[in-house]
């Protein structure tokens, strides 16, 4: 546990000590939010979809807690390159324990992050629910963090380089966020979309985060409680075994 | 005697290059060896081997009588390592990466607490133990690292060029601290080092390595004796030739390179 605790520490002390960081990563949900909750609220709203900031807002701290957490698994590659996860692989503690203390780490980070875009958002317009649904939701942002700190691990830990982080960002991170229903309800739309959409496991968090934040749900609450537990799991497990077979 | 490291026929291929060919040495307890080669012939590979990091292609090995493949975590408790290139964490503080280093390894509360003062205070750092190490020099690091090795008491100390970038002052505070633990707890020692004139003043035996073979063992002066020279730089010299060796970068070589790049 210890090993576990320390590890964690590591990931919150280096969050609050790079403050850079932390503005980098909430400017970009916060103009997203801005933006689109803005340009297209009255037109969803003449479409009778209600208020866009509400629906928006769950959405923008999913993609917050996304980025943050992805980040924060690919940091491995960053320990590799600067040395450091070289201390932690021949200390005499099974790598289990590392990869769950560093990915708990990342996914606590990213839900502080989430948290912060839901306080700012509080100064736009956003109602928050009342204090069962609030924790509920945190539930969800808990969920996804945690979800998406294990898939950083499961495609990091086999990485060298930095090489391949465009192809991340744009082939996985960008079509992940955008194809989730974070921007739009998915009711209605065509059929191939709602396939990938429901392959998408974003899709689920928001969905999730949205009934608890807002109501208005498209799977139903325990489902996506459900599905979002067991990828996280399965990614957990996939990511230990790639952990365990690092070499330096 | 116990013997702590014993390496039988260990052999290492990446790919089709072969980094350590069919070596064997053993190390016995309270030893200080020296593992001398020019640069790529298969030093750093045989340290990450012995050390967990790497596995080995064949090979048998024992470290502190335990076998690195079965029992890591037996093997990882018996050592401390010094890696050749930096392994802190620049966003803790000195104190910070001691504390971490001390909690892996499993160092009760009250002795980590002693021991991190005490070994702060030996490589002088006691006074910045509150600084970010982003904001120390090579050699303040270097210091950082060598005490940090030594928080769990290790039985073994690997040092891989320990001391590397260091002025002679912390060059022979080190080694002195390092000779102490050696005589009093018997912590066998097994370094690195381009040095020669460190190697011959320290070790008591010396393994020579070239292109991933071992050409020569032995004590200082014997090895001297071998080669009819009088140096252990010129036996060196005799042994391995007086070609400059190329190493490759591998891709975290080159992403350093990029990055400190960027810095500038």
């Amino acid at each position: 546990m210890k090993v576990i605790y320390i590890l964690w520490l590591r990931q919150i002390k280096r969050y609050y000590r790079s403050r850079s960081r932390i503005i980098g990563s909430i400017a970009q949900p916060l103009l997203f939010l801005l933006a689109f909750g803005f340009g297209f609220g009255p037109i969803f709203q003449r479409a009778g979809g209600g208020s866009y900031i509400q629906f928006l807002v769950p959405g923008i701290i999913a993609m917050g807690i996304l980025f943050t957490a992805v980040f924060s698994g690919i940091e491995i590659i960053w320990d590799k390159q600067f040395g450091f996860l070289k201390e932690t692989l021949v200390a005499p503690v099974s790598r289990l324990k590392i990869m769950i203390g560093r990915t708990l780490g990342g996914g606590t980070v990213a839900v502080i992050q989430g948290i912060i875009i839901l306080i700012v958002s509080l100064f736009v317009g956003f109602h928050l629910p009342g204090p069962h649904m609030l924790l509920l939701s945190l539930v969800f942002m808990l969920l996804i963090a945690f979800l998406f700190a294990g898939l950083g691990t499961v495609i990091a830990s086999p990485l060298n380089d930095m090489q391949g982080f465009q192809l991340i960002m744009n082939f996985l991170l960008m079509p992940l966020f955008f194809l989730s229903g974070a921007l739009f309800p998915l009711q209605g739309l065509p059929k191939l979309f709602t396939i990938i959409a429901s392959i998408d496991p974003l899709s689920y968090g928001i969905d999730g985060l949205r009934g608890a934040l807002v109501s208005g749900l498209n799977f139903g609450l325990f489902h996506d409680f459900l599905i979002l537990s067991i990828i996280t799991a399965t990614l957990f497990v996939i990511g230990s075994y790639l952990f365990s077979k690092i070499q330096i | 005697m116990n013997i702590m490291i014993e390496v039988e026929n260990l052999t290492k291929k990446f790919g089709n290059f072969t980094a350590v060919n069919d070596i064997s040495f053993s190390v016995p307890e309270g030893e200080i060896f020296a593992f001398l080669g020019p640069n790529g012939a298969g030093k750093t590979t045989t340290i990450k081997i012995l050390t967990t990091l790497l596995k080995p292609t064949s090979g048998r090995i024992r470290i502190n009588d335990y076998d690195p493949l079965k029992e890591q975590n037996k093997v990882r408790q018996s050592f401390g390592i010094v890696f050749q290139d930096p392994s802190l964490d620049d966003e803790l503080t000195a104190y910070e990466n001691m504390e971490f280093h001390g909690v892996l390894y499993g160092v009760p509360k009250e002795i980590r607490k002693v021991r991190i003062e005490q070994l702060l205070k030996f490589v002088e750092l006691w006074d910045r133990k509150d600084n970010l190490v982003k904001n120390f020099s090579g050699g303040m690091k270097r210091r950082l690292e060598v005490a940090r090795g030594l928080i769990h008491h290790p039985r073994i100390l690997f040092l891989d060029e320990p001391t590397l970038g260091l002025d002679p002052q912390t060059r022979s505070h080190i080694w002195n601290y390092i000779k102490d633990l050696n005589h009093q707890e018997k912590m066998t020692v097994f370094f690195t080092t381009h040095y020669m004139e460190e190697a011959e003043k320290m070790a008591q035996k010396v393994a020579i390595i070239d292109n991933g073979k071992i050409v020569a063992k032995g004590t200082p002066s014997g090895l001297k004796e071998q080669t009819k020279t009088a140096s252990l730089e010129d036996a060196f010299l005799a042994l391995t030739g007086k070609v400059i060796r190329e190493e490759e970068a591998n891709p975290l070589d080159r992403m350093r390179m990029r990055r400190q790049l960027h810095r500038h």
